[in-house]
């Protein structure tokens, strides 16, 4: 088998099994850090698809920041240590049989798609990934008007927060 | 023989494939070799960092430091090894097992990792990511990490305490050191720390000072080092988040703590300081290492005077100083020199650097004054005088005193 999909079915099984972890892990510290190998599982899929930018964005912002907030979040709970109840309820049957449904539904879509078959291209020598993702942020032909919004979104989230942790004194 | 490194190399793969193995395995056997390598000189000389951490806080402190084994103390980091290594291994009752013992390993890992990008001459290095800088950013993020995950599973209270300011700390001074780093990319137009350094004909320091000393300020703060150490604060929470760790799992933690230091001054000296650049070091690449081990512990010693020298900082003035100071200067920076970039990008060198030597020396002086104002605002607000309940015992002359101390 070529070595490519070797490492992405390596990947993909470290991913998926860190995933199934996070949801039936006892412990909630551990479900946090099972969440931390399944997002790292992500950027390197990222890697693996030459947008080596993407991954280390992965890295820094949902494990650097997401994760780190969850954890404390977590560590902050009462109680934390204590059990918390039986993990699967009765009908995990009928979760397992529609998840498989699903799962083979989505097979067949992707199958029956004529682009599953194409190679993925070479890449020009001289490609710069990260300069074309800057002009396309900047470029009034682009995405700047989706960048400038999203920044609005960011600066009013970060107001709300601080309104709402204001110290009426 | 001006290039030694690679001489090797390439003698080691033509032997390899006389043998007869294929030549992709003969690339990765190269490239273990060579991670074995960098990591075995790194930890060799994280052992030597042990004596001069220990001879210079020791001189710095008026007394002359360990001078009993082997000439000058030399033997010194041997036997703390040693005295670590036969220690007894704890676990204590009740701490998460797994995690517990991972903490110490992801603490030395993610900064041997910062080694991966840093150049040690213009054709050695790790790997040219052109996405250097943001590497360096997310490797500190996994650090922290580490070091939640001591403070949790050491099931102690002062390690949690020890855990969450870590969190608050680092998370903090990430901020304005992901903008500050955003100055020498800015000034060499790419993300790739063998590019930043390629590009410094003229020393970074000289083009970006404030960004310089921000980034500096904000590495110590990462660190968990002086004056930023209320993470292990002695004389508060006992040891913090490294509370539980005894014998070499504390080791890894004090080697961890050392070799980061080390790595900030390499880091430090690439992006502001010209890395490996010097004298002859383009026609004869060996001395580029020479020169970024020089830049890095001078780096280093500056660390550690700032450290003997400055007393702990408290844990509200710590985010106000990063949330209320330094992220404001870093921004304004960014923007002052972003705009100077792009409207002197045509002139001479000559202007351009003065042109950002005065931008910055200007930003530095309107922020003096605006803290200065701020001051006396305040000073003038403390100074006023206030009404007392009994008035006679305000005045510090002694017969009001001692009829106050009769009457009571």
């Amino acid at each position: 088998m070529p070595i490519f999909e070797l490492i992405f079915i390596l990947v993909a099984a470290l991913t998926l099994g860190a995933a199934f972890l996070v949801v039936t892990s006892k412990n909630l510290i551990h479900s946090a850090l099972w969440l931390v190998v399944a997002l790292f599982g992500v950027a390197i899929v990222f890697a693996l698809l030459n947008a080596g930018f993407l991954a280390v964005v992965q890295v820094v912002i949902y494990i650097g920041a997401i994760a780190i907030l969850m954890i404390f979040t977590i560590m902050l709970t009462r109680f934390i240590t204590q059990s918390t109840g039986p993990r699967f309820n009765t009908n995990w049957i009928w979760a397992l049989i529609i998840s498989f449904l699903m799962f083979g539904g989505l097979i067949w879509i992707f199958n029956s798609w004529p682009g599953i078959n194409t190679q993925l291209p070479p890449l020009p020598a001289d490609f710069d990934p990260i300069r074309q993702l800057g002009i396309a942020l900047v470029s009034p032909n682009a995405y700047v008007l989706p960048f400038e919004l999203a920044s609005v979104l960011l600066v009013a989230a970060l107001i709300g927060a601080i309104i709402v942790a204001w110290e009426r004194t | 023989m001006s290039d030694p490194v690679s001489l090797i190399g390439q003698w080691l793969q033509n032997f390899l494939i006389g043998l007869g193995l294929p030549s992709g395995l003969v690339a990765i056997i190269l490239i273990i070799l060579a991670i074995l390598l960098i990591g075995i000189i790194l930890l060799l000389i994280d052992i030597g960092l042990v004596w001069v951490e220990r001879k210079i806080v020791a001189r710095f402190q008026d007394r002359l430091g360990p001078n009993r084994l082997g000439p000058f103390g030399l033997i010194q980091p041997v036997a703390d090894i040693l005295k670590l290594v036969i220690k007894e291994d704890i676990t204590p009752r009740g701490a998460d097992r797994f995690i517990y013992n991972l903490a110490p390993i992801i603490a030395l890992a993610t900064v041997m990792l910062l080694w991966a990008v840093i150049p040690f001459t213009s054709t050695l290095l790790g790997s040219d990511l052109n996405v250097g800088i943001l590497y360096l950013v997310a490797i500190g993020a996994i650090s922290t990490l580490g070091i939640i995950m001591a403070g949790w599973a050491s099931k102690n209270k002062y390690a949690l305490l020890g855990a969450l300011r870590t969190v608050a700390q680092m998370v903090s001074y990430e901020v304005p050191m992901v903008i500050v780093l955003l100055i020498p990319v800015l000034l060499a137009r790419s993300m790739s720390v063998q590019q930043i350094v390629q590009e410094q004909s003229l020393w970074y320091l000289l083009l970006a000072p404030i960004a310089a000393i921000i980034f500096l300020i904000t590495s110590i703060a990462e660190l968990g080092r002086a004056p930023f150490d209320l993470l292990e604060a002695e004389s508060e929470i006992v040891a913090g988040f490294h509370i539980e760790y005894t014998g070499m799992k504390f080791g890894l933690f004090y080697a961890g703590e050392l070799l980061h230091a080390l790595t900030v001054g390499a880091l430090f000296s690439t992006l502001f300081l010209g890395g490996w650049r010097g004298p002859f070091s383009d026609q004869i690449p060996i001395l580029g290492v020479f020169y970024l081990f020089v830049k890095a512990f001078i780096v280093y010693f500056i660390i550690m005077w700032i450290r003997y020298t400055v007393p702990r900082i408290r844990i509200d003035h710590m985010l106000n100083f990063n949330w209320k100071f330094l992220t404001p200067i870093a921004l304004v920076v960014l923007i002052v020199t972003a705009l100077l970039d792009k409207i002197l990008v045509d002139q001479s060198t000559f202007v351009y650097v003065t042109g950002m030597l005065i931008a910055n020396v200007i930003v530095a002086w309107t922020t003096l004054a605006i803290l200065r104002t701020h001051a006396q605002t305040k000073r003038k607000r403390v100074g006023v005088d206030r009404p007392v309940a009994r008035p006679e015992l305000a005045s510090t002359t002694p017969t009001s005193a001692s009829t106050s101390r009769s009457g009571d």
